[in-house]
């Protein structure tokens, strides 16, 4: 049941509304509106009821295994929402004066950026970006002033690897760049011979993530960044997978010159269910002046917005304010309650629980997409001989995982393992639950042999079935119409 | 194996061309290539009237989950657009060959032209593909 | 550790399981030079107490002054329920629904959010959010760019009353694409876009003119005459609102003969908290012509396998996930969490308390102005329909003013002259239903006060 139709004429919530007689005549007829929204009417109960309710139908971190690859799904810890949430920060006006009314709020900004510098290995940080995609916009957008500052207007191509996240040709056609792919070797790495071939005087830059999503560490980073460097172009990392070498090497030291964060993955902010997200940017030396603006300065032991006029060249602001504060504060205490070596762990029992996951599933019979490599804090299966022999694809395994309590891993990305699925456990998850998911795999793959209607028809037991996504489409209903 | 009849010119892109009587070309996607993108959900036709070199992108066609691009096989102008499949994607499905055609062209006099295959060459190159 | 269950025996059992000696080893395909010698300088982890006690001393640091600055981001009473409900851990940890038939509660509720605003806004359809105001304004630019084919220009006409942050925004966003801002004038006398100042531009080529309502000023546009005319140039209009506002002020949708093709704005008053500037969320309605033109997320309702009503992300193909170069736009999430709170926040209030909200608002403001004429030396600097905000002049230089009220917890406003040098020394002040008449008395009391001092220490 829709809300709406929980609604009826008449019904209202006068102790959520504000009190008085609120005159509004000298509003001009002409700018009033005529006619009240359909918003519902119901009481605070049947509110609270519905939405309680729908929450109860979504699987979450906090009640499901959630191996979503690419996604770094950990656990979003309680003391991170509590503490960013006080009065203090959440009743402060963005445009409050920072002297009287911010030096709190700005001293865990100013120290998340220090702390981000020190992660990444970069020279500075803008916390300004609202998403990982905002974050690779402004990284590319980086790219692009700095060749311009140098009247090197000739470079039009950003270079992307194959496998590389939808985001990134998106984001380099958004700054105005053609997106010219490079291919991966069997191996998993990105073709260097190829790459020899393509970069030149028209490469602004490369747009990489590494590990890759193919879930293996990029083994020729330093012959990749010598390529590119000596053609004039500049790396661009795409934090997407930081989780995975999180205090054992950085992006700056592998000679990175942009990157983006993904706080939601990898500093374990929430998802919420689709954002919001934070994708701070951090530059070497070479992007420094392009920084987006503002960036958090410290002069004297107080703390103060870098704006325009430290940052002449900046490519400019990204948000109306700066960015999502309330997300930036949970990283901020996240990575204060791990400290240096609780950072270092993270890399390192996200990879256990990988390689174990990856051992465990290939010992139950699947097939890993690359068998021979290490995998990073993910890995590829493919699901291809199992669907070729049931005819049960990787969207009915993961359909069916449903049943069984997991949320399914990432389908169908990358493009270029068929039937593949990218499984990312995270080192939030137990030695258990991962024993659970190998056996709840090899239980289905035993149903698809046996039974693989099963696995097309499921999910059995969630809220709906298989949802006719043809129709959402074809007879697009985006509003409720009564 | 998927649907290939006789008498179709076909492109290495997964496009079909019908040699009409009046001088015009008929162009679609082949049974592989709709099979392969799953239900249809979209089509963008060209305007007619535009002019169109081989390899152009011309039409997009969508799925649930692919975007795919269509190209001119020959050099011409766009003379006519199946407004049928703008409105009911689903007939690229059920009639690739016949009611899901996209698009009729006029060929320009000695223009470029991709290389058309006839049909035994085309089903060779979807072995060789599988 | 933290956050990490394992015990020793697991750890054991795991590498046994993988064949490897010890954890170090997994990484063994990272070149050994690249590998970092010694851990970061980070500062030593805390406890959750530890750190607890050091937020809360830095979160008094920042104290909760009286404030009545507005300028893009309105303080409103939320109500408890709204938090209680979006912080559940099935709304605050879930992730992009990708897997519909495990995401239905986040879907369906993201589906009567696009319902609320697309009926808010008077707009056939509604995305399922963006970012913030500021960017869904420079989406709605792209966008219209996209959708204007009768356009041959990618020119854009940009009021100077809109938001100076968000005009530096959308610049920021567009001009790699070749997109140019034309800056419009107004009025400094009345504080707005004035329509007849359009006709000059009457021979050139825009694909669409923005339309601020109310805009930065307070000051209502003349929606009615300023969409008309985009209309008739063949010019898209997209209209910038408040959604509080909206509760009073006329759909854009309904703006002119025939409404406004793109809507959007900061959806923050609606449940968000200031929270020094976010995370809010951006909102963006057009007609349903132009939908698959949209950026972000939709969520559409179908039917299941047994003909049950259910709830997906539709129109996936117009995304960076599919369409990858071809996409409308990167963006891959919307603002989830801060559209939950918004939804439940209009759920609970309903369309009489929303306009209540409104009113309250703006009662509240009007008030304020006419208890000014106590205070020597303010003026109104424009005689204009406003709602919830207004810009006043003062005697005295702003910004020492400003200061040494906020060393007496009170935020008086917002100092627009590095904005709007031309209005000379004008505040921005905002009024919400959180002011109480004793909060206006404080304002107008100690404003009072401050004003005389300075005018004395001038002398």
């Amino acid at each position: 049941m829709l809300i709406f139709e929980h609604s009826r004429s008449g019904r209202t919530n006068p102790v959520q509304a504000p009190r008085g007689e609120a005159a509004k005549s000298d509003i001009p007829q002409r700018f009033r509106r005529r006619h009240r929204p359909l918003l519902p009417e119901v009481s605070e109960m049947q509110a609270v009821r519905h939405y309680t309710r729908l929450s109860r139908q979504n699987y979450a971190i906090d009640t499901h295994f959630y191996p979503l690859g690419s996604c770094t799904m950990k656990y979003n810890p309680r003391g991170c929402n509590t503490l960013a949430s006080l009065p203090g920060f959440l009743g402060r006006h963005p445009l409050a004066p920072t002297p009287t009314h911010g030096q709190g709020v700005l001293a865990c900004l100013f120290e998340l950026q220090e702390m981000l510098k020190q992660v990444t290995g970069m020279q500075e940080v803008s916390l300004t970006p609202m998403a990982g995609a905002q974050g690779e916009f402004a990284g590319v957008a980086m790219i692009r002033a700095y060749h311009e500052s140098r009247g090197d207007e000739e470079r039009a191509e950003l270079l992307v690897p194959d496998a590389a996240h939808g985001t990134n040709p998106a984001t380099a056609i958004m700054c105005g760049y053609k997106v010219r792919e490079i291919p991966t070797d069997a191996a998993g790495d990105v073709d260097i011979e190829a790459l020899r071939q393509v970069a030149g005087p028209q490469t602004a830059g490369i747009m990489l993530t590494n590990p890759s999503t193919l879930g293996v560490f990029e083994r020729r980073i330093h012959e990749i960044a010598d390529i590119i460097h000596s053609a004039g172009g500049l790396l661009y990392y795409d934090g997407a997978n930081l989780n995975a070498i999180l205090g054992k090497v950085r992006p700056g030291d592998m000679g990175f010159d942009v990157i983006h964060l993904n706080l939601h993955k990898t500093f374990a902010t929430p998802h919420g269910g689709g954002g919001p997200g934070s994708g701070p940017v951090g530059v070497g030396k070479r992007l420094l002046p392009f920084l987006p603006i503002p960036v958090v300065g410290r002069k004297g032991g107080s703390y103060y917005w870098l704006t325009e006029q430290e940052y002449p060249q900046s490519i400019g602001r990204l948000s109306a304010h700066m960015g999502n504060i309330g997300i930036l504060l949970r990283a901020y205490i996240y990575i204060r309650m791990l400290g240096a070596e609780g950072i270092e762990r993270i890399a390192e029992f996200a990879t256990l629980n990988a390689n174990y996951l990856m051992k465990r599933l290939a010992q139950n019979g699947f097939e890993m997409a690359f068998p021979e490599r290490r995998a990073s804090h993910e890995f590829i299966l493919t699901l291809k001989n199992e669907a070729k022999q049931t005819g049960a694809n990787a969207m009915d395994f993961a359909k069916r995982l449903l049943d069984y309590g997991y949320h399914a891993p990432t389908t169908y990305f990358p493009l270029l393992v068929p039937e593949c699925f990218l499984i990312e456990p995270t080192e939030t998850e137990d030695k258990a639950t991962l024993d659970g998911f190998a056996e709840a795999m090899s239980a289905i793959l035993q149903e698809a042999r046996t039974n693989p209607e099963l696995l097309k028809q499921a999910p059995h037991s969630l809220p709906v079935k298989r949802l006719d996504d043809v129709k959402a489409v074809r007879k697009l209903d985006v509003v409720w119409r009564g | 194996m998927s649907n290939i009849p006789e008498g179709l010119q076909y492109t290495k892109s997964h496009e079909w061309v019908e040699q009409n009587e009046d001088g015009t070309v008929s162009v679609g996607i082949t049974d592989h290539a709709q099979d392969l993108l799953g239900d249809m959900v979209f089509v963008e036709p060209p305007e007619p009237g535009q002019q169109l070199a081989a390899g152009d992108e011309c039409v997009v066609v969508e799925s649930v989950k692919a975007a795919s691009d269509v190209y001119s096989p020959l050099r011409g102008e766009v003379v006519d657009i199946n407004e049928a499949v703008v409105e009911g994607p689903e007939l690229i499905n059920q009639d690739p060959y016949g009611e899901g055609w996209l698009f009729r062209l006029r060929p320009e006099k000695n223009g470029e032209q991709e290389e058309l295959m006839s049909a035994g060459a085309y089903r060779e190159l979807l072995e060789s593909e599988a | 550790m933290p956050f990490i269950p394992h015990t020793a025996d697991e750890v054991r059992e795991m590498l046994a399981l993988i064949g490897a000696q010890n954890i170090d080893e997994l990484f063994s395909e990272i070149p050994l030079e690249l590998r970092l010698r010694e851990s970061g300088k980070l500062p030593p982890a805390l406890t959750e107490m530890e750190v607890g006690r050091l937020m809360q001393e830095r979160a008094l640091q920042d104290s909760q002054p009286l404030c009545f600055i507005g300028a893009g981001a309105y303080e409103h009473h939320i109500p408890a329920a709204v938090w209680e409900i979006a912080a559940r851990g099935e709304f605050y940890s879930a992730y992009t629904p990708y897997q519909a038939e495990a995401s239905q509660g986040t879907l369906q509720l993201l589906y009567e959010f696009q319902t609320m605003m697309a009926s808010l806004t008077g707009m056939d359809v509604s995305n399922a959010s963006l970012y913030d105001g500021a960017s869904a304004l420079a989406e709605a630019v792209l966008m219209a760019v996209r959708v204007n084919h009768k356009s041959k220009s990618r020119r854009v006409l940009m009021p100077m009353t809109v938001h100076p942050v968000y005009r530096q925004v959308v610049r920021t966003i567009v001009h790699n694409q070749g997109i140019e801002l034309v800056e419009l004038p107004y009025c400094t006398e009345c504080g707005n876009t004035v329509p007849d100042s359009l006709h000059r531009f009457a021979d050139e080529d825009f694909a669409a003119l923005i339309i601020p309502q109310p805009n930065f000023f307070g000051i209502l546009e003349e929606v009615d005459l300023l969409t008309d005319w985009a209309y008739a140039n063949g010019i898209l209009a997209i209209g910038l609102v408040n959604p509080t506002a909206l509760a009073l002020l006329s759909p854009p949708d309904e703006w002119g003969g025939q409404g406004v093709d793109i809507a959007c704005g900061e959806g923050q008053p609606f449940g968000a908290p200031l929270s020094s500037g976010g995370p809010y969320f951006g909102f963006l309605c057009c007609r349903e012509s132009h939908v698959r033109q949209m950026p972000g997320r939709i969520i559409g309702r179908t039917t299941d396998t047994d003909g049950k009503a259910g709830y997906t992300l539709t129109l996936q193909a117009r995304e960076q996930h599919i369409r990858r170069s071809r996409a409308t736009s990167n963006i891959c999430t919307n603002q989830g969490l801060m559209t939950t709170a918004a939804t439940i926040y209009m759920a609970l209030l309903g369309p009489a308390g929303l306009e209540q909200v409104a009113a309250c608002c703006h009662a509240a403001t009007r008030k304020l102005v006419e208890n000014l004429g106590a205070i020597e030396g303010v003026e109104m600097q424009f005689d204009r329909p406003f709602f919830h905000e207004v810009v006043l002049v003062l005697d005295v230089p702003v910004q020492p003013l400003l200061d040494r009220l906020a060393q007496q917890q009170l935020l008086a406003g917002y100092h627009l002259g590095a904005d709007y040098p031309e209005l000379g020394n004008a505040l921005l002040v905002c009024c919400t239903e959180t002011k109480s008449d004793d909060d206006l008395q404080q304002f107008i009391t100690l404003l009072s006060e401050a004003m005389a001092d300075l005018r004395r220490s001038r002398c």
